[in-house]
């Protein structure tokens, strides 16, 4: 019997594409549906998702959950532990439409919650990690129970299938966000669980993320003494930890996580193009932080909750592009995916290896 | 020019600089064939031992070089620096082997001749023998 | 006289057509196992004393000699086999412990030739090392996680005490006394060399060597000889040894007739005396009195130094790495049972202690199952014999390796495992003057930087085959390995699928 996503490693090629908007205009989810559809060929139906941000703007102070549950029961057990540590503001079901290429659909909610004041009180936690901490709990130990979005007027949704048949079913066309990412999924294996597909979120961090790391086993032992359960068993899963751990728990600026995940190699260091003081950094940082480095293609677009970071492996065995027009950046697997959302950009480039790309809202 | 140095710190005594020299010069392809059938082919190289000092000795093809001087057939000349010995015209007369300051000259009792160290140059070794076969690099072949 | 029930374990074989009788093998023997008979006119060999050093072998220009194992057999027996009916033989002789050099030689399970690497296809590119960047540089020491930005933005870190190599490899410990001085250098010269660390073992620093402190681990054990502020502070780093691999809960014992004018000097004891180091350290009877030695070395070092606390690997070894993980100590090192020595007792050697794969598995997943992996890295040796067992060892999560046999073998040693006599044909385990300088440490320093230099780069081979070009993303990975012939048990305890899953 063919194993799923978190019994087994499956590996994946990908198409990843994204943008956002400096000044927070939102726009239509449309936009980034066209784009993935011209990448058809990089997807192989078995996985296409989407984050959206600034889509919640009438719940923006609540935390957005969205799960997926094989069955009612699940459903019923997450929500009396939903009740147990949140106020739960909204709940519903996501609102979706039939699709002839997407099958199999397991119930999917949505949830806007405050925590419970006492029982983050209780937890002598921060509310973030207070939240992170559940989420990760319901993924863990409920069968049939997945929070697949968990942030701040942010959402993931994902499913089985071409990217764009999964962008008609969870009708994006009625949402507007500032930067929308998505992912388009090759695996090499046909496991058929949703909650495998992308993007993959905790809190606001969502990562969309082409490419199969080698470190993976490395990366995942280390990040799990801190709390993280790697349940599905994939490089995004682990990068998404990897950056909540850097970027959200240690307090280490994106430029800086950068460092760490695809860290100069020693003859860049070396080669006296940092400041001493920075190379005492990065030789810092390679040291203490080694576990974390990030080895094998990958390119990512990270979303966070005010901006995204794009990123390459320091070798770029993936592509990547990025392109600007007026207040918008775009970065995608393919130029020609920017085409479509932005025919005639600014300015476009391909990214070195390593080089992160960081575009915030502008405040 | 390059000559033969050893040094006493790293010499064992094992002798095998002697066994190859004189395979070396034999004309035999091969030691085995150099000492086969009780052959005793003549070393140029001679082990001086002691309790715990061992040490190489061969033809230093110093500039004095009172061997030269005193040869009475004019066997022995200086080539490229190099003191080598005609044998064919060497007539066992042993002058050159008493007036060596070093007692560098070997007597080959079997053909009433003298031999000594030519730095390999007259035959295939290239490289001098000795030197290639110490096991330590006690023996080496360099510019001082 | 009574009877000598020994029989040579070995039979020296001599070519009559290829000896020439130069009797190099008679001048190298120094178990007197060869000699010429004027009257015979040729050389022949008394067997009795040969251990199979193979210097003969090596030396004999003609290659006129073999030595193979004594033909003479007891009556065969599944149970009583001919060595151990020796050993009694020997026993009853003696009335004495037996004593053994080197490490475990039993044939236990190798659990490195059955793990198995991954390589990439297809989904994940291979890496050409000849083409691209490929890293093996190692820090070792505590990695403090935490960080603050101040107001500037600027990174504001605590640095921990750290050893960094160029090559995940270092040598382990060996003491002057055990091994010669020209032993000795050669480590030291190889490891400035590489960028590595090489180890004075319990046997002090010979003033000459102090040049090499840079490269220089200082062993403390429980003789303490040689130990003082100036060997303290002259090290990279200090290590305190608990125990040593090929005799678990065993000191050691260098007979005084080894004590010469230069080790007496260098391990501050008087000459001919034997040095005794004891089981236990006599100021460490427990973890907590472990933590104030550690504490106390780094006091007496300014907090400069990272520490290192070697210990056997035992039965409960990851309890034991989880409090040495606790004490203040920067690296831990672990020695399997395969690890070598100078001298051990024959059974305790080949019976106590378990194999390193093991123990480092479970080391490793203990560490990170109670979140300290990070107070420490963790250092592991006995028996890593080539470069694929230290990319097995990395993978499953050592930081870095110790290696000493396979460094004794560059310099020339044939494990002929009779260092206990003292009278080692290769110069390396011997205070002989006349042996000693066998070994020169101008051509054995070249051919152990050599060795090492040809691991790293099938090292980077094998981890550009994974499409990894960095060590510290092989560190733990253990999906890159998978076990082969080995049951459940095994495979959960060194937390790998087996083959095909």
């Amino acid at each position: 019997m063919l194993k799923k996503e978190g019994e087994t490693r499956i590996p994946a090629g990908c198409a990843i594409s994204g943008f956002i908007n400096r000044s927070g205009r939102r726009t239509n989810g449309s936009v980034i549906v066209n784009s993935i559809a011209c990448m058809h060929d990089r997807s192989n139906g078995l996985g296409g998702g989407y984050a959206g941000y600034g889509i919640y703007p009438e719940y923006k102070d609540q935390y957005a959950f969205h799960v997926f549950y094989d069955s009612n029961e699940a459903r019923i057990k997450t929500e009396a532990f939903i009740d147990r540590h949140f106020d739960v503001i909204n709940l519903s079901r996501i609102p979706t439409r039939k699709h002839p290429n997407i099958t199999d659909e397991p119930l999917i909610w949505r949830y806007f919650v405050n925590p419970l004041p006492t029982k983050l009180q209780e937890s002598q936690l921060d509310e973030r990690t207070y939240v992170a901490r559940c989420v990760i709990k319901i993924n863990d130990k409920i069968d049939g129970a997945y929070v697949f979005s968990s942030g701040k007027n942010m959402g993931v949704f994902k499913a089985v299938g071409y990217p764009e048949d999964v962008g008609e079913f969870y009708r994006l066309d009625e949402y507007d966000g500032w930067a929308w990412t998505v992912h388009g999924r090759y695996p090499t294996n046909t496991p058929g669980w949703w909650g495998g597909a992308h993007p993959f979120a905790l809190l606001d961090y969502t990562i969309v993320h082409n490419g199969e790391i080698s470190s993976y086993d490395a990366n995942r032992r280390f990040i799990e003494m801190f709390g993280y359960k790697c349940n599905l068993l994939t490089d995004t899963e682990v990068i998404t930890y990897i950056i909540d751990y850097l970027n959200r728990r240690l307090g280490m600026p994106l430029e800086d996580v950068a460092k760490v995940i695809a860290a100069p190699f020693w003859s860049e260091i070396d080669s006296g193009r940092f400041s001493p003081e920075e190379v005492e950094k990065l030789r810092h940082f390679r040291n203490v932080y080694s576990s974390l480095l990030i080895t094998g293609p990958f390119s990512i677009i990270l979303g966070f909750n005010n901006g995204i970071m794009a990123l390459n492996d320091r070798l770029k065995l993936r592509s990547m592009v990025a392109a600007e027009k007026g207040d918008t950046v775009y970065v995608s697997s393919e130029e020609c995916s920017i085409r479509t959302m932005s025919p005639d950009v600014d300015r476009i480039w391909s990214p070195r290896g390593g080089e992160p790309i960081i575009v915030t809202l502008d405040k | 020019m390059k000559k033969v140095y050893v040094n006493e710190d790293w010499c064992l005594g094992c002798h095998l600089c002697e066994f190859t020299c004189a395979a070396a010069n034999s004309g035999a392809p091969d030691m085995i064939k150099a000492f086969a059938g009780g052959k005793k082919p003549v070393a140029r190289i001679q082990i001086e031992e002691g309790s715990a000092v061992n040490f190489a000795v061969q033809c230093r093809h110093c500039e004095l070089h009172p061997c030269v001087k005193g040869c009475i057939s004019g066997a022995l000349s200086v080539k490229d620096g190099v003191i080598v010995c005609d044998e064919e015209r060497c007539v066992g007369c042993y002058t050159c082997v008493l007036s060596c300051p070093y007692g560098a000259i070997v007597i080959d009792g079997a053909g009433h001749k003298i031999r000594k160290c030519d730095l390999c140059t007259q035959n295939s070794q290239g490289e001098p023998a000795c030197v290639k076969a110490c096991p330590n690099n006690a023996i080496v072949f360099e510019e001082r | 006289m009574a009877i000598n029930y020994l029989n040579p374990l070995f039979e020296v074989v001599r070519n009559p057509d290829r000896c020439i009788k130069c009797r190099v093998c008679e001048r190298q023997c120094a178990n007197e196992v060869h000699h010429y008979d004027p009257d015979l006119d040729r050389m022949v060999a008394d067997e009795t004393s040969c251990v199979d050093c193979q210097r003969c072998v090596t030396l004999c220009p003609t290659r006129a000699l073999k030595i193979r194992p004594n033909e003479n057999q007891f009556r065969e027996n599944g149970n009583w086999s001919q060595q151990i009916m020796d050993e009694v033989y020997k026993q009853a002789g003696s009335g004495g412990v037996l004593l053994s050099a080197m490490g475990n030689p039993r044939e236990y399970p190798v659990y490195w030739d059955k793990i198995l690497l991954n390589a990439s296809q297809v989904t994940n590119p291979p890496i050409d090392p000849l083409r691209e960047p490929m890293e093996t540089k190692t820090f070792l020491g505590k990695k403090d996680q935490s960080i603050h930005y101040d107001e500037n933005g600027k990174a504001v870190y605590e640095k921990n005490p750290y050893l960094e190599l160029d090559v995940p490899i270092m040598f382990s410990a060996m003491s002057f006394g055990s091994i010669s001085k020209n032993a000795h250098e050669t480590l030291a010269r190889a490891a400035q060399e590489l960028g590595t660390y090489y180890n004075t073992g319990e046997g002090g620093l010979h003033k000459d060597f102090y040049k090499y402190g840079a490269n220089t681990i200082c062993q403390v054990a429980s003789g303490r000889f040689g130990v003082f502020k100036e060997y303290l502070d002259t090290g990279a780093a200090i290590e305190i040894k608990m125990g040593q691999g090929a005799k678990p809960g065993i000191g050691g014992h260098l007979p005084g007739m080894k004590i010469n004018e230069e080790i007496s000097k260098t391990r501050m004891i008087p000459k001919g005396t034997d040095a005794i180091s004891p089981a236990p350290h006599h100021d460490i009877y427990s973890i907590e009195d472990l933590r104030q030695l550690v504490l106390s070395l780094k006091e007496a070092t300014n907090w400069e130094k990272p520490v290192i606390v070697k210990i056997a690997a035992v039965h409960n070894v990851a309890a034991i790495a989880s409090g040495i993980a606790r004490s203040g100590a920067d690296i831990i090192a672990i020695d399997g049972y395969r690890g070598g020595t100078g001298a051990a007792p024959t059974r305790i050697r080949d019976n106590v202690g378990i194999p390193i794969e093991l123990a480092l598995a479970s080391v490793d997943q203990r560490l990170r199952d109670e979140g300290i992996r990070n107070n420490i890295s963790v250092v592991v040796g006995g028996s890593v014999r080539c470069s694929a067992d230290v990319v097995k060892a990395v993978a499953l999560g050592a930081d870095a390796v110790y290696i000493a046999t396979a460094a004794l073998l560059a310099m020339g040693c044939h494990l002929c495992r009779s260092c206990n006599t003292g009278k080692c044909n290769w110069g390396i385990a011997t205070q002989r003057a006349d042996l000693v300088k066998r070994l020169n440490p101008d051509i054995a320093y070249k051919r152990l930087v050599n060795l090492v230099h040809a691991w790293d780069h099938e090292i980077k081979e094998m981890m550009g085959g994974m499409g990894i070009n960095s060590i510290e993303s092989l560190r733990g990975n253990r999906l890159m390995l998978r076990g082969i012939g080995l049951t459940q048990k095994e495979l959960d305890i060194l937390g790998i699928m087996h083959a095909g899953e």
